[in-house]
């Protein structure tokens, strides 16, 4: 099996989770047992990743800046068999959920997964959440630094913190390496980019309070260039301001972004400022030989050298047309010549985005350890990548992708839709999302039409909480529930793209389930009856506005 | 509300709320809500024996801070006592952030702090319990064998 090529548990990480693993086998005896009321065993396993949902216990587990390699990804497939049934569903925070965990397996799967150097903390709760990153850390072209470094350093920072477990409302981080931001930072509590100045120094802006939900926001640059060796101590003291000041009076203004917007982001950064001064030579500096250490492990493969054009791929491409769509949509540039990024498309037609099955899980670890360094990558568009393949071995990768039905050439396109588990597990949805993203992907199952639209992004989420990224969807479907009818509103517009992040606007009133199929149809064809040269559909929605695509989908349904 | 110490004695001082600690600051022992600015008591702390600090839910965390500001900052050595929403398995967050002494209502409680230190042998930041960090035990263990 080859080497991991990123943070690797030394004994200290392994000790502390195996501790809490402990901890939490007591806490779910004395729940068992009737010492803890629900009320106050809930934090304790939310903290632990674990919720009740609507038919059972659900188990989040954390795939820290989502990176796997093949051992952790068997280890999942493996635990998904044992205590669950046989499938998982990868959420757009790059986490892996698990639908059906009876409360007194709870801490057994956890101790399977802390065999492979794996937990759940902290993927719930109002604490520090998982910090997601780039899912081409690492491989990209475009790649700076290679930002999951700061997202472990972040991890183990943010780890049983004990001043920040008790947060007004959940904390979540995103950090990106690159200009192109894939991770979405302008929408987190807190987002970091990692940029050059004109001297060459590698720092990173912060961005705070920034967010999804029920009142969606573009976080605000309070740092436009933080040192590196200063970021603990910047987080901490910006959350030292929000766990201070933070409204814990009502529980949808309670995030960050709240504070923010009500202060103002100048009075945020004085505050910010203030703490941070305070604080910023004491013990959280960043000793470069930590830096190293860690940056060590996240040192890149050492990739043979290998053909950069190759006539079978070449052949093939002329000759299979689903093979040429495939290198075109799912198939990224990698750093080095000769190397590809695939993305493994985990939402073929029909199927319920971002759920792969133990089998699923175990066949794409196979495909990991023959052709891309035994690594997997989680995005947060629900799908798995894999980073280093040869552009030799791509047929090979095509053809076992799909046997495993994951070898859609569909991704950025109409049918990589990302959507909430919504009403069919979720204890807060309001409306099914599942079945909705089901219909629009059947509608326009046919690849050649997909790639004829080209770039459009759908979100759908099933309640206001947004965890679907509805308001970031070139379309956003949110499900509403009126009297007890399940309605979509759809908006337009949204981006997450950096430098055109953008909230989509409500387009009208909404539509009944049966009738969102024929709206999204409306807009695809507003939008191919008027686009210009290389024009995406978000791009002619920018230049010609709402009214149009208001008019069809309106007399559509 | 039953008090446990760590400590061999908790002092029996009765505590003032803020507003009336304000106009009596020589009393040695007072009572802060949550959003009491403890930045005010900079002057006192050397004279103060014990500072309450109120936790209204468990769930509300703000008190944490306070702590962490009094102790690291502001330099307090007195006792800090947790009261309010104070539950055993918020045990191993309150140390680290400072608290010495607790009233929780809570069965099990006397057991769950005599252990409570030692439930997690690592802890991965700074905070007020002055424990090596797992990063600077790192950092010496390579500084003692280099090549590792």
């Amino acid at each position: 099996m080859p080497d991991t090529h990123f943070y690797r548990y030394d004994d200290y990480d392994r000790t502390l989770v195996g501790e809490r693993v402990e901890q939490f086998r007591d806490q779910v005896r004395r729940r068992i047992a009737g010492e803890l009321t629900e009320e106050q065993f809930k934090p304790l396993r939310l903290t632990n990743g674990l919720y009740l949902q609507l038919h059972a216990y659900m188990l989040r587990i954390a795939i820290p800046y989502g990176t796997l390699s093949s051992r952790q990804l068997r280890k999942l497939a493996d635990i998904a068999r044992k205590y669950d049934r046989g499938y998982g569903h990868f959420t757009t925070r790059q986490n892996l959920q698990l639908n059906w965990i009876k409360l007194e397996d709870a801490p057994d799967a956890l101790a399977a997964l802390a065999e492979v150097d794996m937990h759940a903390m902290q993927t719930s709760g109002n604490c520090i959440r998982n910090v997601t990153a780039d899912h081409y850390a690492g491989a990209a072209i475009d790649e700076i630094e290679d930002p999951r470094i700061w997202c472990e350093i972040v991890r183990q920072w943010s780890t049983l913190h004990p001043e920040f477990s008790f947060l007004p409302r959940k904390f979540k981080i995103a950090i990106t390496g690159s200009p192109n931001d894939r991770a979405a930072v302008r929408v987190h509590d807190i987002g970091l980019r990692l940029w050059a100045n004109e001297a060459g120094d590698v720092g990173f802006e912060v961005i705070v309070g920034g967010g999804l939900g029920r009142t969606p926001m573009i976080g605000k640059t309070l740092r436009e260039f933080l040192p590196r060796d200063e970021l603990l101590a910047y987080l901490e003291a910006t959350l030292r301001v929000y766990n201070r000041y933070g409204r814990r009076d009502n529980l949808y203004k309670a995030r960050i972004k709240i504070l923010v917007h009500e202060i103002g982001a100048e009075k945020m950064r004085e505050e910010v400022e203030a703490e941070y001064a305070a604080i910023k030579d004491g013990a959280l500096k960043l000793p470069v030989e930590t830096i190293e250490a860690i940056a060590r492990q996240f040192a890149p493969p050492a990739l043979p050298h290998r053909a950069a054009v190759v006539a079978e791929v070449e052949g093939l491409k002329l000759e299979d047309r689903d093979f040429a769509l495939w290198l075109k949509s799912n198939v990224a540039p990698h750093r080095m010549a000769g190397y590809r990024i695939v993305t493994a498309s985990l939402k073929p037609a029909g199927a319920p985005p971002g759920d792969a099955s133990a089998v699923q899980m175990e066949g794409v670890a196979d495909i990991a350890d023959a052709y891309s360094q035994g690594e997997i990558r989680v995005s947060h568009e629900q799908n798995l990548v894999l980073p280093h393949v040869a552009v030799e071995d791509l047929p090979a990768v095509w053809r076992a992708l799909g046997r495993l039905g994951f070898a859609e050439a569909n991704v950025g396109k109409i049918t990589d839709i990302i959507a909430c588990p919504g009403l069919d597990y979720c204890a807060l949805a309001n409306a099914r999302s599942i079945p909705v993203a089901q219909r629009i992907s059947n509608h326009f199952a046919g690849l050649a039409r997909q790639h004829d639209i080209g770039d459009l992004k759908i979100k759908i989420s099933g309640c206001i909480n947004a965890c679907g990224h509805h308001h970031v969807g070139h379309i956003g479907i949110l499900g509403v529930d009126k009297n007890g009818v399940e309605l979509y509103q759809l908006s337009l517009g949204g981006d997450v793209d950096f430098g055109k992040t953008a909230i989509g606007a409500i387009l009208g009133p909404a539509v009944t389930a049966d009738k969102v199929v024929e709206a999204v149809d409306a807009m695809v064809h507003t939008y191919l009856d008027n686009r210009g040269d290389g024009e995406r559909f978000v791009d002619t929605y920018r230049r010609i506005g709402a009214q149009p695509f208001k008019e069809r989908v309106y007399a559509a349904v | 509300m039953p008090l446990f110490s760590e400590t061999v004695s908790a002092t029996i001082l009765e505590p003032l709320p803020f507003v009336e600690w304000q106009q009596r600051p020589a009393w040695p022992a007072v009572s802060l809500a949550n959003t009491d600015p403890v930045e005010d008591l900079a002057p006192h702390v050397g004279r103060l024996r014990l500072i309450v600090l109120n936790f209204p839910k468990f769930s509300d965390g703000r008190a944490y801070s306070q702590a962490r500001l009094l102790r690291g900052r502001l330099g307090y050595t007195g006792e800090l006592r947790a009261t309010g929403g104070v539950l055993q398995d918020q045990l191993p967050f309150m140390l680290r952030c400072g608290f010495d002494s607790f009233e929780s209502d809570q069965k099990g409680f006397e057991e769950a702090l005599a252990k409570a230190r030692t439930l997690f042998s690592v802890v991965y930041q700074p905070a007020e319990d002055d424990r090596a960090t797992a990063s600077l035990l790192r950092l010496s263990r390579r500084n003692v064998h280099p090549a590792v």
